[in-house]
């Protein structure tokens, strides 16, 4: 087995540049890591014969000497994506032999830069889920293992984690409503970054939730994040609320140097109940940004405990909206109607058919909090709440703090199967930590930054101040250097 | 707050989604747990909070209303369950 899928992008595009490496070598290399992983079912639609006319295409431009970061870099992009002829479903039944006509404008910059596209990525239904295991391709697989057990990569960018952590490819596309690029990045000991609302187009990739979804990269360091965010973001007259403002150069922001920053330490964010490995992870965390040079401050974020509620009445009720287009009219599933069946049995039963359990729980709860006579009781309250939720954001930075430190998650990752029985509120909490910051709008990166007793990665999250993505990767750059984090699972697939 | 059979087959029918009549007491008893959760939104005083109605502030930018896009019926229809002769094709609908 080649090495080569090993490279991080930065590395990668370094030897492409020199000449030391071909895209198509490069690619042929990850194409044969994609193969030998099929246990993992990260990649849930390959696409080798577009990949190998990118890396031709990259090589020749390489030779030309116009090579953008990105140019040859083999990437995963999450089923989200619209890609155009690819199918791209969602993770959904509904969506079954999509094939998109046109190409989101995320996969346009990623492809305009360069980049290879190996296939498509395992996801949760929708987008709906912590553990990816409301996918229609079946569950994503984790590749750190401890025991005889299969463990979950987290969710819903479960494919995403998966594959960038097994080096199957460089880099990979996520999506984050309340935590879906973060928590699976900590659940498989790579980095992943939300950006602010508006930094990254949302044009062309399936809405859960509208104004919480952002897109980001799953990265292997923080230096890659840096890069393929910078080819990810920018103004698009196609997404009304992408933000019409210059993207910075994001890894010419890396100097490591936090010197004179001020880091807040949320007191809320230590629950009750909270594992003794993630308490030490955070403390030392902590510890290493003071000993970087930043000044460490105990700030209070008090509606903390009213995020996951709020969360659970926006997006099922944006989710409720959004999700009314599959009707069987247009595009993917239709069901097969009985003798004299009309219209209505046919959207109700095409959605029955095509939407997962989670989902359709989700699109009921969303339907319930919208309807008339609930519409001020829970949506209103849930938006005046949001509002609070961010206010307290805001005036933690109106008092001089420039990140804020948290644990990413609250466990390391579970076993596939193991929240089969809880209560859904249960799979809930895995986004205790990183749901505030969809809601604030916030850019949230995770880190990885230790393991648990029985060999697990567990990642820190930073949060930073709305459009210093730029400051937030320095300072998630000076972690990773003072955590020094290098374990990789062993490889059993 | 407790939902009951009732509320779930109306929810279910307003989402357009087919439940059978025997899976609607599980259903109720999910929604009633989730809402319970929810619920906890009532310990807020968000008295003189406005609804926040977006999270950046940001005014949304306006377009000439002009036409951009079209002549595309062939790739509009490509992907439809049931189209014929350049339409998408539907049950008959009698009202």
């Amino acid at each position: 087995m080649s090495d080569l899928p090993k490279l991080t992008i930065s590395a990668a595009r370094d030897a492409l540049r020199k000449g030391d490496l071909s895209a198509t070598e490069l690619t042929e290399a990850c194409l044969g890591a994609v193969e030998g992983a099929g246990a993992l079912n990260a990649f849930v639609h390959q696409t080798p014969d577009l990949a190998r006319q990118q890396a031709a295409d990259a090589d020749a431009r390489l030779k030309s000497g116009d090579a953008p970061d990105l140019c040859g870099i083999p990437l995963g992009i999450k089923d989200l994506f619209c890609t155009k002829g690819v199918p791209s479903q969602a993770g959904s039944n509904i969506l079954r032999g999509f094939r998109p006509e046109y190409e989101s404008t995320v996969t346009t910059r990623l492809f305009g830069a360069g980049a290879v596209m190996l296939g498509k990525l395992n996801m949760d239904e929708f987008a709906m889920g912590s553990s990816n295991e409301t996918s229609c391709y079946g569950d994503a697989v984790n590749p750190w293992k401890i025991d005889d057990r299969k463990l979950t990569p987290g969710g819903s960018s479960g494919g995403s984690a998966s594959a960038v952590a097994a080096d199957l490819c460089l880099g990979a596309t996520g999506t984050d409503t309340g935590g879906s690029i973060r928590q699976p990045a900590a659940f498989t000991g790579i980095t992943g970054i939300k950006p602010t609302y508006g930094r990254v187009s949302r044009w062309g990739i399936v809405a859960f939730a509208s104004s919480l979804d952002q897109a980001g990269p799953m990265t292997k360091d923080v230096r890659d994040a840096a890069i393929l965010l910078g080819a990810m973001s920018g103004h698009d007259p196609k997404d009304s609320t992408s933000a019409d403002l210059a993207v910075p150069d994001f890894e010419a922001a890396l100097t490591g140097d936090i010197r004179g920053k001020t880091i807040g330490i949320p007191k809320e964010y230590r629950m009750e109940g909270m594992p003794a490995e993630i308490e030490r992870l955070w403390a030392d965390g902590t510890a290493m940004l003071r000993d970087a040079g930043a000044r460490i401050a105990d700030i209070s974020l008090p509606h903390t405990r009213y995020a996951l509620p709020a969360y659970y009445v926006i997006a099922p009720a944006e989710a409720s909206s959004n999700l009314a287009r599959y009707d069987g009219v247009r595009f993917g599933h239709r069901a097969r109607l009985a003798q004299g069946d009309g219209i209505t049995e046919m959207y109700e039963k095409t959605r029955a058919e095509g939407f997962g359990h989670e989902v359709q729980r989700r699109v009921m709860v969303g339907t319930y909090v919208l309807s008339a006579g609930f519409y001020d009781a829970y949506y209103n309250r849930a938006r005046r709440v949001r509002a609070l939720i961010k206010r307290d954001f805001e005036e933690a930075f109106a008092a001089g703090v420039d990140a804020i430190l948290t644990p990413a998650t609250p466990s390391a990752a579970f076993g596939l199967g193991e929240m089969a029985d809880a209560d859904p509120i249960q799979m809930y909490l895995n986004d205790v930590f990183t749901v505030t910051v969809n809601l604030a709008g916030l850019p949230g990166i995770a880190v990885p930054a230790g393991l648990d007793a029985r060999g697990l990665p567990l990642g820190l999250q930073l949060i930073g101040r709305p459009w210093e993505e730029a400051d937030l990767l320095n300072i998630a750059y000076s972690l990773e250097a003072s955590a020094a984090f290098v374990s990789k699972p062993a490889k059993w697939w | 707050m407790s939902i009951d059979i009732e509320t779930a087959r109306r929810v279910a029918k307003l989402a357009r989604i087919k439940v059978e009549e025997a899976a609607l007491p599980a259903l109720a008893a999910e929604f009633s747990a989730i809402l319970g959760f929810i619920e906890q939104l009532n310990e807020v005083d968000v008295e003189g909070i406005e609804p926040m109605t977006s999270v950046t502030p940001m005014r949304l930018k306006r377009r000439e209303d002009v036409v951009t896009d079209g002549n595309q019926q062939a790739a509009v229809l490509r992907n439809a369950p049931d189209a014929r002769e350049g339409f998408f094709a539907v049950p008959k609908v009698v009202e």
